[in-house]
């Protein structure tokens, strides 16, 4: 009999159907991989599955039972553990804390050592051993990771649902998870195995099912589903990866980086004394698994953070220690990764977010007064030529699609023809067209000559774009290769780190 | 228009919810809250002295209040201003009792810009700089500055190097060159009204015609965006409480080279608290200032005619103070009590449908 | 050389200091349980005034400052749901909330102050709270001077200190409060009530301040003046901030301020300025939060509102 039954489920939020027709039967002791890109709807689902929203439409059933939950806690009782990708972790308190929280309620004492050794007892149980006393905030992210596996357990999960849980690993702690999932299986719990990404479905799962626009797909048992296939059903249409149509032109350096070493915000080294150029009319992407420096890298590059060594030159210009204003000034466009946080005053205009970059300058301001007019007919003049939607440059920009809000920042940045634009993740969670249309943006800014670094995770993005691939691992610039003379699998390994950089030959 | 309605519905529910509330508790106690709000009305605007002193009350708010708001554009919250006022007022009694020989058009000017220096010292350099390096909630540090503020009025009007010659714990009188003139014969009104009105102005421009305003606003609303395009937020959070520590200093400068003349050993006006809820009720939009504070000092001006002629403590007034700035704050009861009824309507509706 | 040891020889000092650091360290325990559980309570003062003036009230009533001390605790309580309500059901700014508290307070407790008991304040037979010797304890020198005798509730906080620290850090229900206030969304995952929790937090907060209002009243002075707390309830938060908001660094703070507060009364009559003195509390705050000596962080979910997602 199967452990859990989903059955015609449906989530509507406003306008938008977020779930709709989703079918899922879970056995135990296997692992079931529900694959599909940002924003398919995934997330929608395992909240509903663990309590956090409730279907409009449908029935979760669950070892037996007809499950209506109407908060988190029913959903554990149940036997329904889940990992988020955000972490649910309480970073000021210690592991064994963190464990334990909300099983007991009331005025009783909490026993310290008796919740630690229990947790200690536990975690060595299943193969995930950790120290209870510690404070999880002086955990690296993969051990965080088994906070939360073990905290399921602690439950006496019957069921795991992992959600994008390798995101945030390195390779080593990835292929640890997998062991822990098998080890989960043969204990007889199954999992529910969430993840955008291909290869690392086809190597945990024993099944398949594939959503999109919200609603389930496809199923099928892992070995009997090709790439091709899984990725037809992902998308929706054919893939083909485009190969580049013309020649890289060999221009003058645009950017170059120099034995570069950043700390992140906790002291952490980052990017680790990497060197790299950037040439004119080229775009070089980076690729890599996220949380291997990328960020930080940006970051020093656009002078939002300091760099503790090494240099970045713009056409030959010193911007090491260069303010942002001033690199805005020189030249440098950037797409931030997190939109709405960095890239957006919501609650202001269209006509405002477009100045955002150069308020001070001419033509949005003269001697320190606003040129209102200027600015207005600067906004409608991109809004057409970037089709934003709807056309009112009064509009404020938190009202607007996050496919529209992804084009006010690409019009502003865009507009200015910089000598080089930074885009991270450029389509995060945008949907196919709106895809397709910021590719043409991009290309199109490098035909006029301009470069562009192109930091993203989705590795068909970099195959469709890039002139020159690079491959960050832990801080590392660990390969650089021309597009066309790599193969997916190559990229893959070196993202993994498995490749040192004297062996790509960069 | 549609949007200007929406905006003004706000504070006007709740005043509306003060006053009745406030009546409410009136009639509990046995009052009569009708001839209590009209005596109130009629100590506030009921003859043109009664105007003058209402109009002469709205000026330091309405300076202190400006403050609070370009404050709270930027996102930050300037609980201080009491202290900053004060700062103010010290300063501007001190340039007024001195220099007697001056003319009037160096020596106003020269007290105000003092006042609005060390206001906006007061409320920027320390809290400003706490925020902008270490992060330090300017709640908690423009509040301990106000009381630290408050100790020093108080230590220099007691021995301290500004009290005058004698036993009594007060300033010497500001000279007749510093002070501000009268503008209406027998009330409290003073050319202070011009430089109120003015500053309404000037902060309108500020921020919504000028690119440092722009500037002021995009951090208020996202630090990281602001960061992002270039502006240097640490500055622009030290400006912006400098600022409104300017403009809480102007006001103490202002009240007392046109009203008090003096320090004496009582420190509490209270318009920096007060001013606060006027920046709110007024959603920090410089127009709406005027009109928010003329409205607080007309409770403040006409509760002493309501307490003389219907008995009622003019305290009443800070009870209804109280119940306004509760109702800005829960925004969203308004809406929570429409959900509430409309649940219910649905649920009676759906009742209906199931008996017939 | 004598100056000093005339001030700071004498036992009363010291005595001093307790009685001052009470009302303070009560609320700052008070605020303490508030802020851990994520609510910003600059309420404290305006909760404190409603505590004193009810305590004086139902003391006078029932001929019975105990039942008054229940009484101010439970006005407290009634007035801190006022904070509760909208911090957590309508997510409205906590800081605005709580300064509406304490002007609705302070105009609230006068009004009634005139209607209930006219100019003349309250009565002069008002029962107040008892003063208790220790046996033995008081005989000591110096030391018995200053803790053997003293008002029924300067016990009763040095108790509560304690209990406060057990309960936060050694039962469930603590270590929910503490989860609560670092990150609702994760306490929720794991089924613990964000909004319960708060609720118990606030509440607990109420009842300290509206114990600390009393202590005011009926111990400290003698019945209810308008706005009697003097902006204690600033101090006390103070308190709490500068003791890293735990409860024995509350208390150890409230000292400091207490002392502070001490001494300015006994340099009455000396040239040092009592003004001067008395700023104390406030720079240190300020230096606490700047960092300059042991950065002191707020609970991570401080004064930010909880949305449970629909």
């Amino acid at each position: 009999m199967a452990l859990l039954e989903i059955v015609g489920l449906r989530k509507v939020f406003g306008q938008v159907v977020a779930n709709d027709h989703v079918n899922l039967t879970i056995q135990s002791g296997e692992t079931h991989a529900i694959l599909g890109e940002n924003g398919a709807g995934k997330s929608t689902l395992i909240k509903m599955i663990s309590g956090l929203y409730k279907p409009d439409a449908g029935t979760i059933l669950f070892d037996g039972t007809l499950r209506n939950f109407s908060n988190p806690r029913e959903a554990i009782v149940a036997g329904i553990g889940v990992v988020h990708q955000h972490f649910m972790l309480i970073p000021a308190l210690t592991v064994a804390e963190n464990v334990v929280l909300g099983i007991h309620g009331g005025w009783g004492r909490y026993d310290r050592k008796r919740a630690e050794e229990q947790v200690r007892k536990l975690s060595e149980e299943v193969g995930l051993p950790l120290d209870p006393s510690r404070k999880v905030e002086d955990l690296p992210v993969g051990m965080q990771q088994r906070v939360e596996i073990v905290k399921a357990l602690y439950r006496q999960a019957k069921l795991l649902v992992l959600d994008e849980p390798t995101a945030v690993l390195t390779p080593q702690e990835t292929e640890d998870l997998f062991e822990v999932v098998h080890h989960l299986n043969q204990e007889g719990i199954p999992v529910i195995f969430i993840s955008h990404k291909l290869d690392e479905v086809r190597a945990v799962a024993h099944k398949i099912t594939v959503m999109r626009a919200g609603k389930t797909v496809f199923e099928s048992p892992v070995g009997s589903a090709s790439a091709e296939q899984l990725a037809y059903w992902m998308v929706g249409r054919d893939v083909v990866l485009q190969t580049r149509r013309d020649a890289v032109q060999s221009g003058a350096t645009v950017l170059s980086v120099n034995d570069l070493t950043v700390f992140d915000d906790r002291h952490t080294k980052k990017v680790d004394n990497m060197s790299f150029a950037v040439k004119e009319g080229e775009i070089f992407g980076l690729a890599g698994v996220d949380g291997n420096g990328q960020t930080e890298l940006v970051e020093a590059i656009t002078g939002l953070r300091k760099l503790a060594h090494g240099s970045v030159h713009l056409q030959g210009k010193d911007i090491s220690h260069s303010s942002v204003a001033k690199r805005i000034e020189q030249g440098i466009g950037y797409i931030p990764q997190d939109r709405q946080r960095d890239g957006l005053v919501l609650p202001f205009s269209i006509a405002d977010n477009l100045q955002l970059r150069e308020v001070s300058t001419a033509p949005f301001s003269k001697r320190g007064w606003l040129q209102k007019r200027a600015a207005k007919k600067h906004a409608q003049k991109l809004v057409e030529e970037f089709d934003i939607r709807p056309r009112d440059v009064d509009l404020p920009v938190g009202d607007l699609s996050g496919g529209n809000q992804q084009k006010v920042i690409l019009a502003r940045e865009m507009a200015r023809h910089p000598m080089l634009l930074v885009a991270v993740q450029p389509t995060r969670g945008l949907d196919v067209g709106a895809i397709e249309g910021i590719h043409k943006h991009l290309l199109a800014l490098r035909s006029e000559g301009r470069s562009i670094l192109l930091v993203s995770l989705e590795l068909d993005e970099i195959l469709t774009l890039s002139d020159r691939i690079g491959v960050m691992h832990a801080g590392h610039l660990v390969a650089v290769y021309n597009n066309g003379e790599v193969s997916r699998e190559e990229l893959g390994l070196a993202m993994t780190g498995e490749i040192t950089a004297k062996e790509a030959g960069a | 228009m549609k949007k200007l309605f929406k905006s003004l519905s706000l504070p006007l529910y709740a005043v509306i919810t003060g006053l009745v509330l406030g009546a409410i508790i009136m009639a509990i106690a046995k009052y009569n809250p009708w001839s209590a709000y009209g005596s109130l009305f009629a100590g506030a605007f009921g003859n043109p002295i009664a105007i003058g002193n209402t109009l002469a009350g709205a000026i330091p708010l309405m300076l202190t209040a400006l403050g609070i708001a370009v404050a709270f554009r930027t996102g930050l919250f300037n609980i201080g201003a009491e202290g900053q006022y004060w700062v103010g007022a010290m300063a501007a009694v001190f340039i007024g009792y001195n220099f007697a020989s001056m003319p009037w058009y160096f020596h106003i000017p020269l007290a105000l810009i003092a006042a609005m220096v060390a206001g906006g010292l007061w409320g920027g350099v320390i809290p400003g700089l706490a925020k902008a390096w270490v992060g330090a909630h300017e709640v908690i540090t423009t509040m301990m500055m106000s009381y630290i503020a408050i100790l020093l009025a108080h230590y220099m009007v007691e021995k301290g190097p500004m009290m005058q010659q004698g036993f009594v714990p007060q300033s010497p009188p500001i000279t007749a060159s510093a002070t501000l003139p009268t503008i209406l014969t027998n009330s409290n009104l003073s050319a202070g009204l011009y430089i109120a009105l003015a500053a309404v102005v000037v902060v309108q421009i500020l921020l919504f015609y000028t690119s440092f305003g722009y500037k002021l606003r995009a951090v208020g609303h996202n630090g990281f965006a602001a960061r992002y395009g270039g502006l240097p937020v640490a500055l622009y959070t030290v400006l912006s409480l400098g600022i409104s520590g300017v403009l809480a200093g102007l006001a103490g400068g202002v009240q007392f080279l046109g009203v008090d003349y003096q320090l004496t050993d009582t420190f509490q006006s209270g318009y920096g608290y007060t001013a606060i809820v006027v920046a709110l009720l007024a959603r920090n939009n410089p127009f709406g200032i005027v009109l928010a504070s003329i409205f607080f000092s007309a409770l403040s001006s006409g509760s002493q005619m309501m307490q003389i002629t219907s008995g009622v403590s003019a305290n009443m007034t800070d009870v209804i103070t109280g119940i306004i700035i509760f109702f800005v704050a829960a925004d969203r009861l308004y809406a929570y009590i429409l959900r509430t009824l409309r649940k219910k309507q649905v649920v009676a509706v759906a009742r209906k449908e199931v008996q017939s | 050389m004598n100056f000093f040891l005339q001030v700071f020889g004498n036992p009363e000092l010291y005595a001093s200091t307790l009685a001052m650091a009470t009302p303070l360290a009560l609320a700052a325990l008070g605020g303490t349980f508030s802020e851990r559980t994520g609510v910003v309570n600059i309420a404290m003062e305006g909760i404190m005034l409603v505590g004193a003036f009810f305590g004086v009230v139902i003391a006078v009533l029932t001929h019975s400052s105990l039942l008054g001390l229940l009484g101010g605790m439970v006005a407290g309580v009634i007035t801190s749901l006022a904070l509760a309500w909208p911090a957590i059901r309508l997510q409205s700014d906590q800081v605005i909330i709580g300064m509406a508290i304490n002007v609705f307070a302070g105009g609230l407790t006068a009004f009634l102050l005139n209607t209930v008991y006219g100019y003349n304040g309250t009565p002069t037979n008002t029962p107040f709270l008892p003063t208790i010797t220790i046996p033995g304890l008081a005989e000591i020198p110096f030391i018995g001077q200053i803790f053997g005798q003293q008002n029924l509730l300067v016990y009763v906080m040095l108790i509560l200190v304690v209990v406060s620290h057990y309960v936060l850090f050694h039962t469930n229900i603590g270590l929910q409060m503490r989860a609560v206030g670092e990150h609702p969304e994760a306490s929720a995952t794991v089924g613990v009530s964000v909004v319960n929790i708060r609720y118990l937090g606030v509440s607990i907060g109420g009842m300290l301040s509206g114990m600390a209002g009393v202590y005011l009243s009926l111990g400290l002075l003698n019945g209810f003046d308008v706005n009697m707390t003097n902006g204690r309830g600033y101090i006390a938060l103070a308190a709490m901030i500068f003791g890293k908001w735990t409860p024995f660094g509350s208390l150890a703070s409230s000292l400091l301020f207490g002392f502070a507060i001490a001494l300015s009364i006994s340099l009455q009559g000396y040239q040092v300025s009592a003004n001067l003195v008395g700023m104390l509390p406030y720079v240190l705050t300020i230096v606490a939060l700047t960092g300059i000596i042991g950065r002191s962080r707020a609970p991570l979910a401080d004064g930010i509102p909880y949305e449970p997602s629909k």
